[in-house]
């Protein structure tokens, strides 16, 4: 991580002085987005950089969804299933993943492509059914949409 | 659109977020009025007499929250932008972070010109993607512009605004944890008092509102708390953003003036019903607040004061319809799955509470249901209501009791014949 310091150094000045602390977050978020996860070394630098304790970081680190860890597939594909994307048929555009991909929620292909996770609601029922891959938004899913999809990702 | 417009007044346009194209349409002289020929008290005055009520979920009268901070107090100030739009059904602060960004960071600066604040956060949910670079670009477009981090229109105000960050976390939308995510720790909701208003971001008064009550602030000071006024009813004065979802036929996100027909917005707005169904039910404003039916929606307005009688309310504006034929009872699996993931773990009541409501629903699900289980749904509710430190506990109950109250015999024919009434059908009959 330490390549990424002068960016940090950068964001640190619109917060206001003497409360660093804040930073653990886009720390880990920026580190994450730089190597694809958070690695032991990430959070001994962290650490050190924001004069925070382990626990904070292990803390931040566990607790929220987004942060991982470990590595995922080069296309981490996430599909909502709360209501309004159940409504809208969540259910077959999970179960057409299973099947089309070979792996269950959770799991990555064993070729490193895909990872496949089921998610809660992203904020976007007004055009659910709803799949994430990596940070961009596929609206209105439907079966052949899935395919085409998949086939140009592979 | 159903009714006067003050937030979608414009043509969206490829182009039509960006600062040029805000300025075209009269973009920041309202700041530079209000910084140059009002006090920040006149600020605060005039959204106390313009009776504008929170869009978050509370309907929490916002001249009443910002009256509590006193600017000159020498001690620093914060304002934080809730715009970790997380209550499922709802996504109208998406609207205006991607179509009206300028729009919050204008009203961002008014607001904190009256509230004597020096260091302004907008909180956005890590999942949005395209929302987080629109207000984050607005924001980059500003701080170019001089209006951010120097002295602004050359008076002696100073503001700079951070666009936070989440990672994944419904509780962060509650005021107090999102204030405990920006502090850099995992977010757990506080006690109060103190409010936060008198102790809350680094142990400062903070104001915490959300995007769209937010984003009125502009139009109100622009127009003058009595114009305000004269849109929407006395009760609830100007408009809401409903986003509404489920088996509709034309979802999305619509500026609806207070004072409303309900039933008209339904039918002839959003085009009825998915593929001619007819309406079972509705969530007015996110899945926290109780579920009206058909019948007790006929003659109700989308107003708080219509609303809140018929023992609901219009909360986040997260509207969800249901048609005839969906089993309520995978519903509230869905809805007790989500809350069972989303608890932070805490309080004991919610914990624990929100694991034992999933796996009894689980149970019914799976057919292996028995009687006593309503009540233990409605026990557990009622045991959650009032006992965490923040909502999600009182909420989880509400949407569970709202549900078993009116739609009971499917609870009770789910466990007695071992299946579902409606073949477990959440999606619409085409």
């Amino acid at each position: 991580m330490k390549h990424l310091i002068p960016e940090f150094e950068k964001m640190k000045q619109r917060y206001p002085e003497g409360f660093e602390s804040s930073l653990v977050l886009p720390c880990l978020q920026r580190i994450q987005e730089d190597r694809g996860y958070v690695a032991e070394e990430d959070i001994v630098g962290v650490m050190e950089y924001l004069h925070v304790p382990r626990i904070q970081v292990e803390e931040v680190l566990s607790y929220y969804t987004m942060l991982r860890r470990k590595p995922v597939g080069r296309f981490h594909l996430q599909a909502c299933r709360n209501i309004a994307c159940s409504m809208r048929g969540s259910e077959g555009i999970l179960g057409h993943l299973v099947a089309k991909l070979g792996i269950q929620p959770g799991e990555t292909t064993p070729d490193g492509r895909f990872t496949l996770s089921v998610v809660e609601c992203l904020g976007s029922c007004g055009t659910a059914p709803v799949v994430m891959v990596n940070e961009a938004y596929h609206e209105n899913m439907d079966a052949q949409k899935l395919d085409k999809l998949i086939e140009e990702l592979r | 659109m159903p009714g006067r417009q003050l937030i979608m007044d414009f043509e969206v346009t490829p182009t039509s977020h960006t600062l040029e194209a805000y300025r075209a349409r009269g973009g920041y002289a309202t700041l530079e009025k209000a910084l140059k020929s009002m006090q920040p008290a006149d600020v605060t005055k005039e959204i106390t007499a313009s009776g504008l009520l929170g869009h978050g979920g509370a309907a929490f009268p916002v001249g009443r929250k910002w009256s509590v901070m006193k600017p000159g107090d020498g001690q620093p100030h914060y304002l934080c932008c809730n715009a970790d739009e997380g209550e499922p059904g709802t996504f109208k602060d998406r609207w205006i972070l991607e179509h009206a960004p300028h729009l919050l960071v204008e009203s961002m600066l008014i607001a904190s010109y009256a509230l004597g604040v020096r260091n302004a956060f907008v909180y956005i949910r890590g999942e949005f993607d395209l929302p987080w670079r629109r207000i984050q670009g607005a924001v980059d477009e500003a701080y170019a512009a001089g209006l951010l981090g120097a002295k602004t229109f050359g008076t002696d105000f100073v503001l700079d605004i951070v666009v936070y960050r989440g990672a994944g976390s419904y509780v962060c939308g509650e005021a107090s944890g999102l204030i405990t995510s920006i502090e850099g720790r995992k977010p757990y909701p506080r006690n109060r008092p103190p409010r936060l208003t008198v102790k809350g971001l680094y142990q400062r008064p903070t104001v915490i509102n959300n995007v769209e009550t937010l984003a009125n602030v502009t139009g109100i000071i622009r127009m003058g708390a009595e114009e305000f006024r004269k849109v929407g009813t006395a009760k609830s004065p100007g408009t809401q953003l409903v986003s509404i979802s489920g088996h509709i036929a034309k979802p999305g996100v619509y500026e609806v003036e207070y004072g409303y027909p309900w039933v008209k917005f339904l039918d002839e707005d959003c085009g009825g019903m998915l593929n001619g169904a007819t309406l079972k039910c509705v969530i007015p404003g996110g899945i926290s607040t109780k579920v009206l039916t058909r019948a007790e929606i006929e003659t109700l307005t989308l107003s708080h004061e219509s609303v809140n009688p018929a023992g609901s309310g219009l909360g986040s504006g997260g509207m969800i319809a249901i048609a005839e034929g969906t089993c309520m009872v995978r519903l509230l699996q869905v809805l007790l799955r989500f809350y069972h993931h989303e608890s932070c773990g805490q309080c004991t009541p919610c914990r624990e509470g929100m694991g034992w409501m999933h796996r009894i629903i689980d149970r019914i699900v799976d057919g292996k249901g028995v009687p006593e289980d309503i009540e233990r749904l409605y026990a557990i509710s009622h045991a959650n209501d009032g006992t965490t430190i923040c909502g999600m506990g009182d909420a989880a109950g509400y949407a569970t009791v709202g549900i078993l109250n009116k739609y009971r015999d499917e609870f009770e024919h789910f466990i007695t014949s071992k299946r579902s009434r409606f073949d477990g059908r959440l999606e619409c009959l085409a």
